[in-house]
């Protein structure tokens, strides 16, 4: 109940702010005085797993080493840290002995209640968590969270992919059902349909974030099945965009570029950018300027890009998609524009109706498109 | 008087040579290993902070440690204690959650009672199996593991799931007001209290109780004590589901003292960390204590590691396994020094 109402509220805030879509300001917080005394700005940076998963971890990591051209910010990070207690330990010791004004927690898990937690502890202290959970009514002021609409770059890698395929047939290898996992499932079903409707896409839940035997046991039935690209959302692509290369079919990369895995097959991806994201962050810092409690944004925005394009990718290919990212890039591209039905015929968006990307609504889809073959249910 | 003193000194000076070992390798890969190991004790033991670090650290360690080390004096290798952990998480939390609105007392005291019994058979499965049908322990237990995880990703995804988790699947809540305190002022949750008072209850059946002597008589030679007419079966029952009942309660802490709901988190290797903490601590309930705390110090020392000298995580691994070899190597280092054995003296 209580959640529908806050919804609400995040829906009405993120309206109107939707026309620019990035950076959409809720409340803020200042710095502390004593930050404008130190020398340099502190940054912690904790990930749940190895630096070089080719992955999440590395993409976050990937950030934080881009800030080592800025000689006023001293980044700090942490690798391979559970989302228990030990993760508190951690952010504490980050506080305490390392003086970070300043703390990226990026594994989801780490919000609540660990950030929260800390956060009430350590009122001076900035907690920035990657996921987007953050609401004013429920939160702490100093925490504030950030996100990327990397499903619009899954759409192009779909759009890719449509022209790609020659079976028609596509393999999706994701952890979890979560909204998040679907609405990438969806968005690259959506822009593989858009280029031939008759397209599928086979689903496979492995039931974690990194389970590597899982994800090469799927790659390699998706194989056997027929399907002729394969992509994944999982904490490491690694495994799953090795096994397609060994295979000789196609993928799509997810998280960071993974193009070096398969030279040959490869076709293009969605990353993150955190880079842009983190030094931004370090600049407001610096001036003293309001942190935003809640930043979103796409390809627009530069939160997320599309992976180069492999040299598999025919030329009819990249055309199509490079015609779409324009009109990502002018705002005019909307993903979710019904009529859309789900993968058991229900229409779950109607004719005329449609959601852009910044729509709360979208962020807890818990249904998959049509011609996704799969459940959501175990 | 002897024998305690050979079973100090022996894991004291293969503790002494993993560190010299530690730092040769450390050294090889360029880095100052004096710095190093003056890291790795100032993010250990240096300060009250890092004390509390630590020792938040090894209270799940020290349960899921008496996972391995009580069903190995029976004679069998249980690396159950992951799944132990789990089954025991999330069958605590279904009991918090469904009477969350008692008093706290019975709701923690019902939560322990129900980690514990269903852990203590999910162990105990691998007892039966072992001496019922005679399946390896260890592969059982390990399989078990992955059962117990994937009966948790089912219940916490799907029946157990609070609608309002949505991009990190966790069950309901079990209510703050239920929810285990840190121990005075300090930063430690009462998970360590538990650790300590099941590891020195254990030592105490184990050393001074009929029933310790039977179990370790059985895993000396367990012909020897079939013949003598000990219930073999039934205390290999009863010890696994005694390890697999603490393991349970690491389990219950980390929902009742740290997270609050059951999720994925629950499986963090906890389970796994502890077998090396059984095998360091020989089996021995009372020297789990310290090794946890060791353990538990080394890893609350990674991240200074990590910060200070750009190190990756897996040092403090290394330096873990190169510990855990020295001191299984050291094993047969015992009875073999002369100067430490007894003068014996003509018995009889």
């Amino acid at each position: 109940m209580s959640d529908k109402k806050l919804n609400a509220g995040r829906r009405k805030v993120l309206k109107t702010l939707s026309g620019i879509g990035v950076a959409s300001l809720m409340g803020g917080f200042g710095l502390g005085s004593a930050w404008a005394a130190s020398k340099k700005v502190k940054m912690g940076f904790i990930y749940v797993g190895p630096r070089d998963d080719y992955g999440y971890n590395q993409s976050h990591f990937e950030g934080k080493s881009s800030l080592s051209k800025l000689d006023w910010v001293k980044a700090v990070d942490e690798e391979n840290v559970p989302e228990t207690i030990e993760v508190v330990k951690t952010m504490e010791s980050m506080i305490n002995l390392d003086g970070a004004q300043v703390l990226f927690p990026t594994s989801f898990g780490y919000f609540d209640p660990h950030i929260l937690k800390v956060a009430k502890k350590y009122p001076d202290v900035t907690f920035l968590h990657c996921g987007g959970l953050w609401s004013e009514s429920k939160h702490p002021k100093n925490v504030g969270s950030y996100f990327g609409y990397i499903d619009e770059p899954m759409y192009l890698a779909g759009v890719v992919a449509g022209h790609m395929s020659k079976t028609g047939k596509l393999g999706y290898i994701a952890a979890i059902p979560i909204p998040q996992v679907l609405r990438n499932i969806n968005s690259f079903t959506l822009g593989a349909r858009s280029v031939n409707p008759a397209i599928t896409t086979n689903v496979v839940f492995t039931g974690g974030w990194s389970k590597p035997v899982k994800e090469a046991e799927s790659a390699n039935s998706m194989a056997d099945q027929g399907v002729d690209v394969l992509t994944c959302h999982v904490d490491s692509p690694k495994v799953v965009i090795q096994t397609a290369e060994k295979r000789g079919i196609y993928s799509v990369g997810y998280h960071t570029n993974q193009a070096v895995l398969a030279p040959k097959g490869f076709l293009t991806g969605g990353e993150w950018n955190w880079s842009k994201v983190y030094s931004d962050y370090a600049e407001m810092i610096k001036t003293g300027k309001k942190i935003p409690n809640l930043v979103r944004g796409g390809l627009k925005e530069g939160i997320v890009k599309l992976s180069p394009y492999g040299k598999a990718v025919s030329a009819k290919a990249k055309a199509d998609a490079d015609a779409r990212l324009k009109k990502f890039m002018d705002g005019s591209m909307v993903v979710y524009k019904g009529p859309i039905k789900d993968n058991t015929g229900k229409v779950v968006i109607p004719a005329g109706k449609s959601y852009t990307q910044t729509d709360i609504w979208l962020e807890s889809m818990g249904w998959m498109v049509e011609g996704v073959i799969g459940t959501t249910k175990g | 008087m002897f024998k305690v003193f050979e079973s100090l000194l022996i894991p004291i000076a293969a503790l002494v040579l993993s560190l010299v070992l530690f730092s040769v390798f450390m050294w090889f890969s360029g880095t100052n290993a004096f710095d190093v190991l003056g890291a790795i004790y100032r993010g250990a033991f240096g300060s009250w902070f890092s004390w509390q670090n630590t020792l938040v650290r090894s209270a799940p360690l020290m349960l899921t440690a008496l996972c391995t080390a009580l069903p190995a004096r029976i004679g069998l290798i249980n690396i159950g204690g992951e799944g132990a952990m789990v089954v025991g998480g999330v069958f605590a939390t279904l009991v918090g959650i469904s009477i969350s609105g008692m008093s706290p007392f019975i709701v923690i005291s019902a939560m322990v009672l129900a980690g514990m019994v269903t852990a203590g058979m999910w162990i105990g499965m691998v007892g039966a199996l072992k001496h019922l049908r005679n399946v390896n322990e260890t592969i059982s237990s390990l399989l078990l593991n992955y059962i117990a995880i994937a009966i948790m990703s089912y219940l916490v995804l799907g029946p157990m799931r609070d609608p309002a988790t949505l991009n990190n699947p966790s069950s309901f809540h079990i209510g703050m007001a239920n929810m285990i305190g840190n121990i005075g002022e300090s930063s430690i949750h009462g998970g360590l209290i538990f650790g300590l008072v099941v590891c020195i209850a254990l030592w105490v059946l184990m050393r001074y109780t009929t029933f310790g002597f039977s179990v370790d008589v059985i895993g000396g030679n367990i012909r020897a004590a079939q013949i003598s007419g000990l219930p073999v079966g039934k205390l290999i029952l009863i010890t696994c589901f005694i390890g697999g009942a603490a393991a349970g309660i690491a389990g219950v802490i980390e929902v009742a003292a740290v997270q609050g709901r059951a999720n994925l988190s629950l499986n963090s290797g906890y389970g796994y960390a502890g077998i090396l903490v059984a095998f360091l601590a020989r089996h021995n309930p009372l020297a789990i204590i310290p090794v946890a705390i060791l353990l538990g110090g080394i890893r609350a020392s990674s991240g200074l590691l990590q910060r200070g000298f750009d190190l990756p995580d897996a040092t403090t691994t290394v330096l873990q396994g190169i510990i855990f070899i020295v001191i299984l190597a050291s094993e047969f280092m015992y009875g073999r020094i002369k100067w430490l054995q007894p003068r014996v003296t003509a018995h009889a």
